[in-house]
């Protein structure tokens, strides 16, 4: 009963967080759904792309697992002893060994030219319309904006009790990263002291953030809305506690956000402008 | 061989087939301490690491239960915080891992079965043997020092930074990490006896192409064992280094990087992953041979395929690493090294398949075994193909699909394999036979219990939910739950596995020396049940 209690107030909460991001209204929000069975709806290109490719290979393996587990029911039926009492000793059949060697070649050749394709797209963007730098710290993240006016903001996860109705539980934080829609944003990560991982399920994008190494990635979001992803590398404690959410809008937006927030980041936080090089502070230490 | 214990009066008798002296005290057994601690009789080394492989097997399974405990619901607090729970799956992975699947297939069956098979008294190097069983107990003592510690919290994979002395201080984390340092001597020492007594004690016309297939994957995961193992130890050592003294091998703000460590780490961890299957594939093979009433399909293939996985299964370790920030090109070219593995895999699977077809096929516990291994082993296999692009795994890196993937694999592959070996040699080790209904029962409940725990995972983990988190966001409840309510079928099916020992121990019944009958071919076969202290006095010719 518990079961279907805490099902039910998840179904609530997902469908309740549209109207419960702050400042913004409703919004569309992507989080993994109760009781989903695949991959989480595409936001861009690279995630449409990724299902693609991932749509082919399972029917593909699908396919040989069904082909194996029918072999194995006709081998159940047709070959016990009582069925079939004498034995057959054939032990070798050139024809058949040489179908089992080529064809699963043929397959693989099939998956592996879209999946080449697929891994050169994803992995940089030649046009970056800006670059967020990601910084993943024990346990937060820090996302700075170097050519927004290099200001940086911290996002941490929303403790239980501060959860507001609707806010979604290890997902949402309380400063999300903000991009603009249809532009592609190229992603820079590190991290000063432990190996974490930037990843959002919805856009296709993951890479780990790992110290003394800056790693490019990109990724770009086709409507606004807000796109959650976690921490997906162990980095010690509280390793569960450090969501992702970006939330998409539009381009004007955008500008005014960057122009507000790196104006309160100019008068209160000082430690926030630094921290948009950590990395490179923490290598001369 | 016999050079190798001149010296030794007692091993050298039974060395000589030809040797009168020894024949007629050749079932004279030591008193229990000289028999049991030391031992150099490769049957009671083999017993050894059977009884230890069960015991870490039941430590390990018990930590998975709490595992799934604290998961059944979001926001649970069985586990009290995060770094207990980092710790429990670190040495949940350790422990599955060195101390139950790699002693009961390598150490284990490997010990007793490769002289019966191969038709040799003993190891080559008895003594030798003694110590690689040694060399463990000790090693799991110093993981669960880590494990009570709660300071090894670095996951089974141990990446620095996480496992350095900055955010790791405490001694657990270098007792889990002198326990790998024991543990991979133990591999080592085993893995040159097994090669040697392989390569210089088969019975005369035993040739390599006659080689029972159980041999042949056991010489390919001593090797695999010889040439990763020391890249391991070379790790971990820079490690400790890191942590006690001084050194900056993999931290940057010494110069060192911490992806090397990735590196170094994966070349051992790559193989090992085959080191913990082929032998299962050795004993999957003999098992439906048996059954079946027929010579394996295309021995030679078997073979050659094996060794393809295992030279193969050295150059992909970077697909374990595609987003660690390694060249475009270089992760393209691991994609594809990957994606060949999948075809002598399915050489594998297609040539057991056709073992079976045409045979007289009786369904007795150790072949429900075997079966069940093809059907888990082909799911766990392709998820593996969906992971080794480079391109999806972006999404499904680290999720739980993972998981399900890598369990298809091992704690439903190898471990089937494991009891597959245990139903099928249990009567020839002991001297007793199982009882055929609680066997079956066994299997049903583990077969039903592992797919219900893992077969949601691929679910949970295409929907993005992270591996080793102990707490999750509410919409990862479902399918949890129900990957819960699986762990505890499972654990039950081990209660009724206990239980199957038990009847087995007290069992009266004699057993013939051939109790499967005319698909039963290999050497042990033409020994007792249980075989004679020493075997093969009078070395077997082979035609």
């Amino acid at each position: 009963m518990q079961l279907f209690r805490r099902l039910f107030a998840a179904l609530t909460l997902i469908l309740m967080a549209p109207l419960a991001v702050p400042g913004w209204g409703a919004v569309y929000a992507q989080a993994p759904k109760a009781w989903e069975m695949g991959m989480q709806p595409a936001g861009n290109e690279i995630k449409r792309r990724i299902i693609d490719l991932h749509d082919l290979v399972l029917v593909i393996i699908t396919l040989t697992t069904i082909f194996v587990a029918v072999l194995l029911a006709v081998v159940i039926v047709k070959f016990n002893a009582k069925a079939n009492p004498v034995p057959s000793k054939t032990s070798h059949h050139t024809g058949l060994e040489i179908a089992w060697t080529t064809i699963p070649v043929l397959l693989l050749v099939v998956m592996a030219i879209p999946s080449f394709r697929l891994i050169y797209y994803q992995d940089r963007t030649p046009n970056p319309d800006l670059t967020i730098k990601v910084v993943a710290h024990q346990w937060y993240w820090e996302y700075g904006y170097p050519d927004q006016g290099n200001f940086s903001i911290e996002s941490r996860y929303v403790h239980d009790e501060d959860l507001k109705k609707g806010q979604l539980r290890l997902l949402d934080v309380d400063n999300q990263m903000v991009v603009p829609v249809g532009k592609n944003i190229r992603i820079l990560t590190s991290s000063p002291e432990v190996i974490h991982s930037f990843f959002i399920p919805s856009l296709g994008v993951q890479r780990y953030a790992i110290p003394g190494r800056t790693i490019e990635t990109w990724f770009s979001v086709d409507k606004p809305g807000v796109y959650y992803g976690q921490c997906n590398q162990i980095c010690g404690s509280e390793h569960s506690r450090m969501p992702i959410a970006v939330h998409a809008v539009s381009e004007q937006e955008f500008k005014a956000w960057a122009e507000q927030t790196k104006k309160s980041a100019d008068a209160g936080q000082p430690r926030l402008m630094a921290a948009a090089d950590a990395t490179a502070h923490e290598i001369q230490r | 061989m016999a050079s190798t214990t001149h010296d030794h009066a007692h091993d050298d008798h039974h060395a000589h087939g030809h040797d009168d002296h020894g024949h007629d005290h050749h079932d004279h057994k030591p008193s229990f301490v000289a028999r049991w601690f030391f031992s150099t009789n490769h049957k009671d080394i083999g017993t050894l690491y059977l009884i230890f492989a069960v015991v870490g097997g039941i430590v390990g399974g018990a930590l998975s239960e709490i595992m799934r405990a604290q998961l059944q619901f979001p926001n649970n607090h069985i586990v009290e915080s995060g770094q207990q729970w980092n710790t429990i799956i670190t040495t949940h992975g350790l422990l599955m891992i060195f101390f139950s699947v790699m002693p009961a297939l390598i150490g284990g069956f490997g010990n007793w079965f490769i002289p019966l098979m191969i038709g040799a008294p003993d190891m080559a190097f008895p003594r030798l043997n003694n110590i690689s069983f040694w060399l463990l107990p000790p090693a799991f003592v110093l993981i669960c020092i880590g494990l009570v510690m709660g300071e090894s919290g670095s996951g089974w994979t141990l990446y620095p930074p996480l496992s350095n002395a900055t955010y790791e201080s405490g001694m657990g984390m270098d007792c889990t990490l002198f326990a790998l340092h024991l543990a991979g001597v133990s591999s080592l020492l085993g893995a040159m006896n097994f090669i040697t007594t392989i390569f210089n004690m088969r019975a005369p016309g035993m040739t390599m192409h006659k080689l029972p297939l159980f041999i042949w994957a056991s010489l390919v995961t001593a090797w695999l064992l010889v040439l990763s193992v020391p890249v391991l130890a070379g790790a971990i050592t820079m490690l400790i280094c890191d942590r006690n003294f001084g050194t900056a091998f993999f931290d940057p703000a010494g110069g060192g990087d911490p992806v090397l460590f990735q590196h170094l780490f994966w070349f051992f961890g790559h193989p090992e992953v085959y080191i913990m299957i082929l032998p299962g594939f050795g004993i999957i093979s003999h098992v439906i041979s048996t059954f079946s009433k027929k010579p394996i399909f295309g021995y030679l293939g078997m073979v050659y395929a094996m060794v393809g996985i295992g030279v193969v299964g050295f150059v992909v370790w970077a697909h374990h690493m595609y987003l660690s920030g390694i060249d475009i090109d270089t992760r393209a070219y691991f994609m594809g090294a990957t994606m060949v593995i999948a075809v002598p895999t399915g050489i594998k699977i297609f040539s057991w398949i056709a073992t079976m077809w045409g045979g007289s096929i009786d369904f007795k516990t150790p072949m429900l075994w075997a079966v069940g291994f093809l059907f888990v082993f082909t799911i766990g296999g392709v998820t593996g193909v969906v992971c080794a692009n480079a391109g999806i795994d972006e999404a499904i890196h680290n999720t739980y699909y993972v998981i399900a993937h890598f369990h298809y694999v091992l704690s439903l592959g190898a471990v089937f394999s494991i009891f597959c070996g245990f139903y099928y040699w249990i009567g020839k080790m002991s001297g007793r036979q199982y009882p055929e209904f609680w066997g079956k029962v066994h299997f049903w409940l583990f077969f039903l219990g592992v797919n219900l725990t893992f077969f949601p995972q691929h679910f949970l983990g295409l929907s993005g939910m992270p591996r080793r988190y102990p707490d999750y966001p509410d919409a990862f409840a479902g399918w949890n739950y129900v990957s819960s309510v699986g762990a505890y079928i499972s654990g039950v099916s081990v209660l009724v596995f206990l239980y199957v020992c038990f009847r087995t121990f007290t069992s009266k019944a004699p057993v013939a020396d051939n109790y499967w009958g005319e698909g039963a071919t290999t050497l042990e076969w033409t020994q007792t049940s249980p075989p004679a202290f020493h075997t093969y006095t009078e070395l077997p010719r082979i035609h």
